[in-house]
């Protein structure tokens, strides 16, 4: 119980600090057009009324917590998944791109990280594009790939994947190289002691030893596959997808609905690293890596 | 061969130098080593940092390669007996991979060799058995204590049985009476087994207690300064370390360092 206590009160007590600044800006942030309205329709006004009406908004500049909270809870819980306005439909579609995008990068990652350790040539022609092309800014690109990945009939989920993958296999490189290259040169030594093949080097020693660097990079790669599908969604002309959702709620300043967007996606991305810990946890623990 | 050379010689060197490129210029490691070890030996290597004691025990594995002279292992070259997998090496640390339970670990060398399943589990029982670890083979490396991973490491280096057992300080990171443990367990299975044994040490009471001969080497550059010839019983109580055999031996270590340091 104690225990318990310990662990949420510190979250608790941050949750509760955001809140209460974050309603304080919603009357601030709303109260100069509020008034005005006040003072249009000749209405008397005091606080208390301030203080309500900025929070019950229909376009707010900043939409109140509870008011994201209620549109979230219509657009799913109220709302058929098959809708256009089900939020879940939305996240679903942003979902499969983004595990898609993952799973791409993923392996796509862990291959370019292997070849690079495994063959000099490699790690001296590859690793310096492999990081330029992470200093393209993934909004000037995106809509490229999606452009052209339409005008040759690909549409739809992958060319939304692929922007996930472009952006997910560059922590996993990264990691994944350095997990593969973290032996001790003593373990390097005893192998060689027993006429260890290449082979056997790699899958005896080198692999296992980058698990716990390959969980570290999937965390991060997880997040920005997440990114990457919504950015992804931007430019396919707001169809579907938390991306759509964000694009079109800011084309007729449903401000709620952008809110309710990005608080999804962010929940979203919290769920997703908390399972790739968790089996992270579980897979370390098995191989005796964790206490 | 010389016409000095026994036929039962394992490891035969003869002015064996190697020299390392640094940035202040040349390293020299080891210079003009002549040394011979026959089968059952308990040879000690002691004498200061950077003596070349480790680098040579290096160049007998083939982990290092000399710049001048010539050695050989079992009669081969030192490539050509790691090939054959003529000695287990035991390194300052235990190594074991963190991923392995401790008979996985044992089992390592073994599962390379590509030995079938049912032999590596007998052997691997055997030699865990014999450095006092039975029981614990399904353990992970962290839930043993330092000593009993080095022991890990020992059972590791005797599972394939090889006849030559290199050890590079293997419980100099350990605290004296875990030390002690191990130093009489050590030499119990030197008995037991009949194996040659080369010893790393910075410890005179160590290679003392241990050895059959100790050879001191000095540094700058690493080289042989003397060659003892122990003549204390096989059967070597832990109190031996107070005779005065024990302490004659001990004097002349300390005799042969001394003067290398000069």
């Amino acid at each position: 119980m104690n225990a318990a206590v310990a662990r949420v009160f510190p979250i608790a007590t941050v949750v509760a600090a955001i809140m209460i600044v974050w309603y304080g800006f919603t009357v601030y942030l709303n109260a100069p057009w509020q008034i005005e309205r006040y003072e249009k329709a000749g209405i008397e006004w005091q606080m208390e009324d301030l203080v309500r009406d900025t929070m019950a908004l229909d376009r707010p500049i900043l939409p109140a917590p509870h008011q994201i909270a209620i549109e979230i809870w219509q657009t799913t819980v109220e709302k058929k998944i098959t809708s256009k306005r089900s939020l879940i439909y939305h996240g679903g579609i942003t979902l499969s791109s983004t595990l898609l995008g993952f799973l791409m990068g993923t392996v796509l990652g862990i291959g370019l990280a292997v070849s690079i350790v495994e063959n000099r040539a490699m790690d001296k022609s590859l690793m310096p594009w492999i990081i330029t092309s992470q200093t393209i800014p993934i909004l000037a690109i995106a809509p490229m790939i999606i452009v052209v990945l339409n005008s040759v009939g690909l549409t739809g989920l992958l060319p939304k994947a692929l922007i996930s993958t472009y952006l997910s296999f560059f922590p996993v490189v990264v990691g994944m190289v350095k997990g593969l290259r973290s032996p001790d040169p003593m373990h390097i030594d005893l192998m060689r002691t027993y006429k260890a093949s290449r082979m056997q080097l790699f899958w005896k020693l080198r692999l296992p030893a980058s698990v716990p660097f390959l969980f570290a990079s999937m965390k991060v790669a997880i997040a920005i596959s997440l990114v990457g599908a919504i950015v992804g969604e931007l430019p396919t002309g707001a169809i579907a997808g938390l991306g759509a959702r964000l694009l079109a709620g800011s084309y007729y300043g449903q401000t709620i609905q952008i809110w309710s967007a990005l608080i999804s996606a962010a929940c979203m991305a919290a769920i997703l690293i908390s399972i790739v810990g968790l089996i992270s946890h579980i897979t370390l623990k098995r191989m005796g890596l964790q206490q | 061969m010389t016409a000095e050379t026994s036929s039962n010689a394992v490891i035969n060197a003869n002015g064996l130098c190697l020299t390392f490129d640094s940035s202040d210029g040349p390293v020299h490691a080891l210079k003009d080593v002549d040394l011979q070890i026959d089968k059952g030996d308990f040879v000690s290597f002691i004498g200061p940092s950077g003596c070349g004691k480790t680098t040579l025990l290096r160049v007998i594995a083939d982990l290092e390669h000399p710049t001048r002279g010539s050695i050989t292992v079992n009669g081969m070259t030192p490539e050509q007996a790691r090939l054959e997998r003529a000695y287990g090496y035991v390194f300052q640390a235990p190594a074991l991979l963190a991923w392995r339970s401790i008979e996985r670990n044992v089992g390592l060398p073994l599962e390379i060799m590509g030995i079938s399943a049912a032999e590596k589990a007998e052997r691997v029982a055997r030699t865990l058995e014999l450095v006092g670890l039975d029981g614990f083979g399904r353990k992970f490396p962290w839930q043993l204590s330092g000593g009993m991973q080095q022991r890990a490491s020992i059972a590791r280096a005797l599972a394939f049985d090889a006849d030559l057992l290199l050890m590079d300080e293997p419980f100099g990171a350990l605290d004296e009476i875990v030390r002690d443990h191990l130093n009489e367990q050590l030499l119990e299975l030197w008995r037991k087994t009949g194996k040659t044994i080369c010893f790393v040490t910075h410890s005179i009471p160590e290679a003392v207690y241990l050895s059959n001969k100790i050879v001191v080497m000095s540094p700058r550059p690493g080289r042989v300064a003397d060659i003892i010839e122990s003549n204390l019983p096989d059967e070597r109580p832990l109190d031996i370390r107070e005779s005065k055999g024990f302490l004659e031996i001990a004097q002349r270590v300390r005799a042969g360092l001394r003067q290398g340091q000069l």
